[in-house]
Order: structure tokens, then sequence, then C-alpha cells
């Protein structure tokens, strides 16, 4: 019963450090940009869970105050993820449109190939 | 309830996270992005974070899937099969998931309200709101006004980004 | 009938309710969730939509590039001014307590009023020039 009660208690937890391994293993194993963009945004979203989901209070509201309710959730961690959110979709805009550029100037968007173009002008000079 | 909904949908997620590692058309991987930037809006949702889950559902699933099609239209949509095989980064991100499941067995339960987290600087932000600052949000309060250095930060930021992009992708024409 | 119709006349309807729906969460980020991010993206979104249903060259001539591009940079001015206003009534920088005649609930309201503002501004342009520069680098 007990590991059970365990499970359910840091389930929020290996989930979130799923994402963050999976996250992490797109931008290592994957060569093609856009690919790693998107593997990189997986990884930032599991860090909102992370931040999130400690902020919690079971039998507790969102943090509006009115009267009918006393326990709030803690409204610190959304205001720092509320940050995060919208830095990341800058981040990610840029990523895309230095991807577009680099698709412009070498044809492809996979990385293995645009070493193989490097390394042939390297050996060419 | 609130734990088992919670499970199932953060199962899920995980779920949709496999199909983005390993589906190799692009456009389909997109796709697969808006639904789990709609799900993760979904459980911020059920772990009370509501001015969060409305931020990720319209950035995430509105305005990356917009700029990654968009992307997508200028380059290609299909990724290259993988040359060099994965063993060595499955290992690394397999051992880097052990040791931090390890290390959260020592981490508070879900959903309590003793916690150092929560008997903090949030609980005194909830506490001090109502007579400074007049504003039921808490989240707009605090976001605004206790620390608002932040958010002109990430105003600034938001403009950094803008000019970066036309700075990449601007077509200055005669009429410009 | 071409299956255009459908989709134009149902994006007239919708629009003016998305523009109408992105100010009401930007007034009520007071008292439930919402604020200037949230209506910022729900501005873009509705012109992002104009864009695909009617084409950029119709999005283009409603809102135009310079206008967009003119505002991203005044959000962050109007931010920083009101910073610069709490400065001029001689508090600290981005202190809201004295900006409505001494009473300070009114005064913080008024601040982060105008400070929601700003942030609507910059975020609601910035992704509408963005996907202007994605849309506009396809056509050669």
């Amino acid at each position: 019963m007990t590991l059970i009660n365990e499970v359910i208690a840091h389930y929020n937890y290996w989930i979130t450090i799923f994402l963050m391994v999976s996250g992490l293993y797109i931008v290592v194993a994957k060569s093609n940009m856009i690919k790693t963009l998107l593997g990189l945004a997986v990884f930032q979203t599991s860090v909102y869970l992370l931040y999130l989901s400690p902020g919690k209070i079971l039998g507790g509201t969102p943090p509006i105050l009115d009267e009918g309710f006393t326990v709030y959730s803690n409204p610190l961690p959304h205001v720092l993820i509320l940050t995060a959110i919208v830095v990341g979709v800058a981040t990610l805009a840029l990523g895309l449109a230095l991807v577009v550029r680099v698709n412009e100037a070498y044809g492809t968007i996979e990385e293995d190939e645009i070493m193989d173009v490097v390394d042939r002008e390297d050996h060419a000079e | 309830m609130e734990q088992l909904i919670n499970m199932v949908l953060l199962t899920l997620l995980a779920v949709i996270t496999i199909g983005i590692i390993r589906v190799r058309n692009l456009f389909a991987v997109v796709v697969l992005a808006g639904a789990y930037s709609f799900l993760m809006a979904s459980v911020m949702m059920v772990l009370d974070a509501v001015d969060v889950a409305m931020t990720e559902a319209a950035v995430g699933a509105g305005i990356s899937t917009v700029l990654a099609l968009g992307a997508l239209h200028l380059t290609k949509t299909e990724e290259a099969a993988p040359r060099f095989s994965a063993i060595l980064p499955l290992f690394v991100a397999v051992g880097t998931g052990a040791m931090l499941i390890y290390g959260t067995w020592g981490l508070p339960g879900f959903g309590l309200a003793d916690t150092p987290m929560n008997t903090g600087v949030g609980l005194d932000y909830l506490n001090r709101n109502m007579a400074e600052t007049g504003i039921p949000n808490v989240v707009t309060a605090v976001l605004a006004s206790y620390r608002g250095f932040d958010t002109l930060g990430e105003t600034a930021v938001i403009f950094t980004a803008g000019i970066g992009v036309l700075l990449l992708l601007k077509r200055f024409t005669a009429e410009d | 009938m071409r299956l255009d119709t459908i989709l134009r006349v149902c994006t007239k309807l919708f629009i003016p309710f998305i523009f109408i729906f992105a100010l009401y969460v930007q007034f009520h980020g007071d008292f439930g969730p919402g604020g200037g991010f949230q209506a910022g993206i729900i501005v873009a979104a509705g012109v992002v939509l104009y864009a695909i249903i009617y084409g950029l060259n119709a999005a283009q001539r409603a809102v135009p590039k310079r206008l967009v591009e003119f505002l991203i940079p005044l959000g962050v001015l109007i931010f920083a001014g009101v910073g610069v206003w709490g400065l001029l009534i001689g508090d600290n920088y981005l202190e809201y307590n004295n900006l409505s005649h001494g009473n300070q609930p009114h005064g913080q309201e008024r601040g982060v009023f105008w400070v929601e503002i700003g942030v609507l501004v910059t975020v609601s342009s910035t992704m509408i020039t963005i996907f202007y520069a994605f849309a506009g680098r396809g056509r050669q």
C-alpha cells in the first residue's frame, strides 16, 4: 500500500524527469535542426512542470482571492513560469529564423550533411 | 480524484513525447507538438495554474505551431534517416534519468501545504496582496507590481527576439 | 460553390469576436486569469487567421508592416515610462503607490493597468511581425 502511495506522491516528478530526458535525447541524438528545436521546447515544458507541481496544494484553489476560499495554491511559481513560457517562444522564433537562413545557405537542415559540406570546404582550402 | 486525472494526463504526455521522438514526417511532429502543448495546458489547469495554462495554450499551441509550420514551409518536411546509431545518447539519457529519479525520492510528496516552498514568500504574497494592491488575481499583482522588474526584462526579451527575426528574415524591397 | 466561401464568411464572422475576446482577457486580468501576454497573443492570432484566409497582401493592407514594426518598441517604452512616471513623482522607479493621489490600492491598479497595456502592445506587434517575416520570406 505504501508503495502505491509513494508512486502517487512522486508520479509528477517521474514524468517530469521522463520528459526532460526525452528532450535531452532529441537534442543530442537527432540531427534535423527543426526536430532539435522541438526537443528543446519539450525540455522547457518539462522544467515548467518541475516548478508548478510542488506549488499545488490538494484541496486548494487557483490563486485568485475570493471570500469563499481560504487555501490557495502557491502563486510564485506561476509568475516565474509565465515569464519562462514567453521567453521560450521568443527563443523558438529566433531559432527557426536561423534554421531558415541555414537552409538557404546550405540547401539542407540536417547537421550531418552540413558537416560534410563544411569538411569538404576545409579540405579544399 | 484530482490525482487520478493528473496521472492520466501526464501518462498521455509521455506517450505523445515518444511519438515526437520516433516520427520522421516533420509535419506530423509539429502537429504532435501542438497536441502536446494542449495536454500540457490541461495538466496545468489540474495543478491550479490557470494563468499559466492560458498562456501555454495560446503560446505553445497557437504561436509556436504557426511559426514551426512557417519554417517547415521554407525548408524540408521529412527528416533524413539517422546516420549513426544512437546508443550512446540513449545511455546518457537513461543514466541521467535514473540519477534524477533517485534524487526525487527525498522530495516532498504531491500536494502538501507545509513544505518550505508553500510556507515562504508565496504565502507572504497571498497574505499581503489585498491590503497593498487591491488586485484579486495574485499572479497579475506579483507579475506587474511585486516583481515588475522581471516583467520589464521579459518585455525587453520579446522586443529583442522581434528585432532579431527582422534582422534575419526581412526582405528589404523598393517600397521599404 | 467553392469551399473557399465557407471559410471566408466564417472568418469574417469570427474575427471581431477574437479581438473583443483579446480586450476582455486584457482588462479582466485583474479579476481572473489573463493579462497582457495572453491578450497580445490572441490579437496576433486574429491577424494570423485573417492572413491565412484572405492572403498576406490583404492582411498587410489591413495591418501595415511599418505600423507593427513601429509598435514593437513602443510597448517597452510605455512600460519603462510608467517607471519614469514614478520617478517624476518622487518615488522609486516602477513604484505605483502614489500614482493616484496617495491612495495606495488605486495607485497600484493604475500602474498595473498601464504596464499591462505596454506588454499587450509589444507582444502582439512582435508576434505579428515575426509571422510577416516568415510568411514574406517565401515569395522571391
